[in-house]
Parts: C-alpha cells; structure tokens; sequence
C-alpha cells in the first residue's frame, strides 16, 4: 500500500505489476488516468485540460444529506449550493452528473424537494443512485423511486450508453442483512449479468453505487457483502471504473484495468477509518469543513489516456 | 427490631443482587435488568445483550448525531428512523431470543433474551 497524495508528476510512475498488486489509497487533488490499461496518476490541469481535447466530462456529487443539521454542519442547503457553484464553474460543460446517494438525511419529501431543486440549477441530467438515507421513508424506498425510478429496473438499477462508454447504477442499499455490509441481491447481480452480455472486452465500463463495492473497512460497515460477484463479472473489461460514496471522504484503489474511487460528501466529514470510535460526523471548524467537502470530475478521452478523476474541495 | 432486621435483610439482599448483576454484566456484556432501555451510541447498542422478562417494554435511545432504525432481523417490527434523541419502544411478549440490527448500519446488532 502507498499513499500516493503528495506524488508530483515525476514519480507518478507504477509498473502494471504493481498496479495489480497494491491497494493505492489516495487523497485530495490526485488525477487518475488509464495508459494502455495501465493507471497511472498524472499531472492536474495539464492532463485533464487535454483530455478536454476529444473525449467528454461528467461530474459526481456525493452525499449531501439534505436535512442534516447538527454540528458538524448545520447549513447543508448551503453547502450543496457551493458544490452546485463549483459544477457551474467547470470550464467545458459536463454530459451530465451523477449523484451517488444519500440526497436526503431522512427520506423526507421536503428534503427530496430542496435537494432536487438545487441540483436542478446546474441545468445539467442527474443520474442518481441512491444511499440508505433515501431508502427510510415508509414506504422503504418508494419515496426515492417515485422521484428517480422511472424506466429503472427492480429496486432503481440500470444502465446506458454515452460517447461509447457503458455506464452502469446500482443499488446496494435495498434489503440490508442484520450484521452485514451493503448488498446488491441475486436479483440485480443477475440483472448485472445479463446487462453486460452484450458489451465487448474494449468497451469502456463505469459502474457508479453508494455504498464501495469493495471493503474500505468492515467494521464500520464500509463494503458491499457481494460486491465482489459484480466485480468478477467487470474483469475481462479493459477499463472499469468504479464510482461510489458513502466515507464522505476520497479513496482509491487500483487493481488490474479496475480503478476504484469514493467522492467527497457535500455535507460532512467523516473519519478515517479506525481513527474514531465510529463513522459518524466529524465536526471541524467552519474554515476548515470546506476543504473536506466538494465534488469531482471524471474526463474520460478514447486515446492513450481515456480516463481522469479529479476532485476539487469547496474550498479550492 | 424485628422490622429494622428485615429491613438489614433486605438491603444487604440488594446490594448482594446489584453486585451480582454488574459482575454478569462485567464478565459477560449481558445487563439481566428491569430497567429495559437500551442507549445508542457510538453506532453500537448498549448493552449489546439484554435479558427481560417476557411483557417487558423496551426502549431505544439514539445518542449519536446520525440517525439509527432499529428492526428485528427478520421484520417483526421496525422503528422509524430515529434522529438524536428520539426513542423507539417495542412491547416483547413472547419468550425467546430477538436479534435486531439497525438497517442503516446493519452491523450494528443486538440481542435481547426474553425470559418466561
């Protein structure tokens, strides 16, 4: 394992053997490209400036627990409208967003309203997965696919097709197992089977779910119990990407042509794992909050380098 | 005096019970309690194993500034979700062992052995 944050662009390099065998843990401004299947984290602005040049961009916001309203930040709303900020501000206009879950803090229709209606500024399409917090309304998840399930299959899976690429969503927040982590289900890993039949090995795949699809850390429930299953079913791709939320905080790890990366939440940290006595909220002065929260981009160019990730804090 | 020696008789009972009781719950993690409330909090449920007698109420507490929903593992009941501070109460007439989770956190887990 290497922490690979503070790396500048002249010892960024990793042979693919060790891309296959560490777990490469990365924090806040790091860009992720794919040369030739290989990852390899490259220069900020430079790299993702050219990737501009013929590929396309989307964006991911995480976690904005509209709702939430204790110490740690008291002012969501206004927090979600600041990352909004930072999406109008990207200079070449994004395909679209994702959003990977947890909208609302309660599953309440207010929050669902605010939350849709500050997003909707943006002008952007929103692709949405949703977290355990949009799934707490009486209906156990009506209240969420009333608003975003329209044309998804079982519980709000699906899938599409833009500038070539796969793009796959996924819920793992449905039908969650006493003393267990996230799930898929035999239902959507079953869906996910047929979905990905028909795609070549070259086709560029991007999965994107709340809770990691890969274990972060158990003990604070941070994994999906059979994420793996999906993940075997995405090795034979050349490049897979992996989008997930959930830590409120950024990670990556790279293994094989598979890159997987948390986003930062909009609402509140939390912390490390195993550095706390649990995952709940941490609260840090309001300077300071703005750099833990932001959004990210995902340059993705047919080419030598088809694939960037790059997160921008608030307070960037 | 005969009054005043059970009086004895009976404290000495009941610090003998409130020794034995913390000593079960020292050694054991289980609380043998009527006082049938179970605090969360630090994304745990304290005590982890509680032990009542069937018809007992029992209440949950979230201390924590993130909400909790406590469910029976196989959907006998469920709360709704409970912000800090809020409390959930669940009636057990049935003798046995009831094992909940929290469906926001499913590994947080509990047990409560209703007794006869």
């Amino acid at each position: 394992m290497r922490n690979r944050t503070k790396e500048t662009p002249e010892d960024v390099g990793i042979s693919r053997r060790g891309a296959l065998e560490c777990m490469i843990w990365a924090g806040t401004g790091v860009l992720w490209a794919l040369s030739s299947g290989v990852p390899k984290s490259v220069g900020l602005l430079g790299e993702a400036a050219a990737a501009q040049a013929s590929g396309f961009t989307f964006l991911q916001i995480s976690d904005s627990h509209i709702g939430f309203n204790k110490p740690a930040n008291p002012h969501a709303l206004d927090t979600l409208r600041e990352a909004i900020v930072k999406v109008e501000a990207v200079d070449t206009k994004p395909a679209f967003m994702i959003h990977t879950g947890d909208i609302t803090h309660l599953s309440k229709p207010d929050e669902f309203d605010n939350a849709a209606q500050l997003i909707g500024e943006a002008k952007l399409d929103v692709h949405y997965v949703p977290g355990e917090h949009d799934f707490i309304d009486e209906g156990q998840g009506k209240a969420y696919l009333e608003r975003y399930g329209e044309g998804t299959e079982g519980q709000g899976w699906y899938s599409f097709d833009d500038h070539g690429v796969h793009f796959i969503g996924l819920n793992n927040v449905v039908d969650l197992r006493a003393g267990g982590l996230g799930r898929l289900g035999p239902e959507q890993l079953s869906w996910l089977a047929d979905d990905l039949k028909s795609k070549s090995n070259s086709t560029p795949i991007v999965v994107f779910a709340h809770i990691p699809l890969w274990t972060v850390y158990a003990d604070w429930g941070w994994g999906t119990d059979d994420g793996l299953q999906a993940i075997e079913m995405l090795k034979r791709f050349g490049s897979v990407t992996v989008l997930n939320g959930h830590i409120h905080q950024i990670m990556q790890k790279v293994e094989g042509n598979m890159i997987f990366h948390t986003a930062r939440s909009t609402c509140f940290p939390q912390p490390v794992p195993g550095t706390a006595p649990s995952p709940g909220p941490i609260t840090v002065p309001a300077d300071r909050l703005r750099s833990m929260l932001g959004i990210t981009r995902v340059d993705m160019r047919v080419g030598d380098k088809p694939l960037a990730v790059t997160d921008t804090a608030l307070a960037d | 005096m005969k009054q005043s020696h059970s009086c004895k008789t009976a404290l000495c009972a009941l610090v003998v019970w409130l020794a034995l009781s913390a000593l079960v719950l020292s050694a054991h993690g289980h609380a043998v309690t009527n006082d049938a409330e179970i605090r969360i909090a630090n994304f745990t449920f304290d005590p982890p194993v509680l032990t009542v007698k069937a018809g007992t109420t029992v209440k949950w507490i979230n201390e924590d500034d993130i909400p909790h929903l406590v469910a029976e593992k196989d959907g006998a009941f469920r709360s709704a979700p409970l912000d800090t501070d809020e409390k959930f109460a669940q009636t057990l007439q049935v003798a046995g062992i009831v094992e909940y989770f929290c469906v926001l956190h499913p590994h947080m887990t509990g047990k409560i052995v209703v007794e006869p």
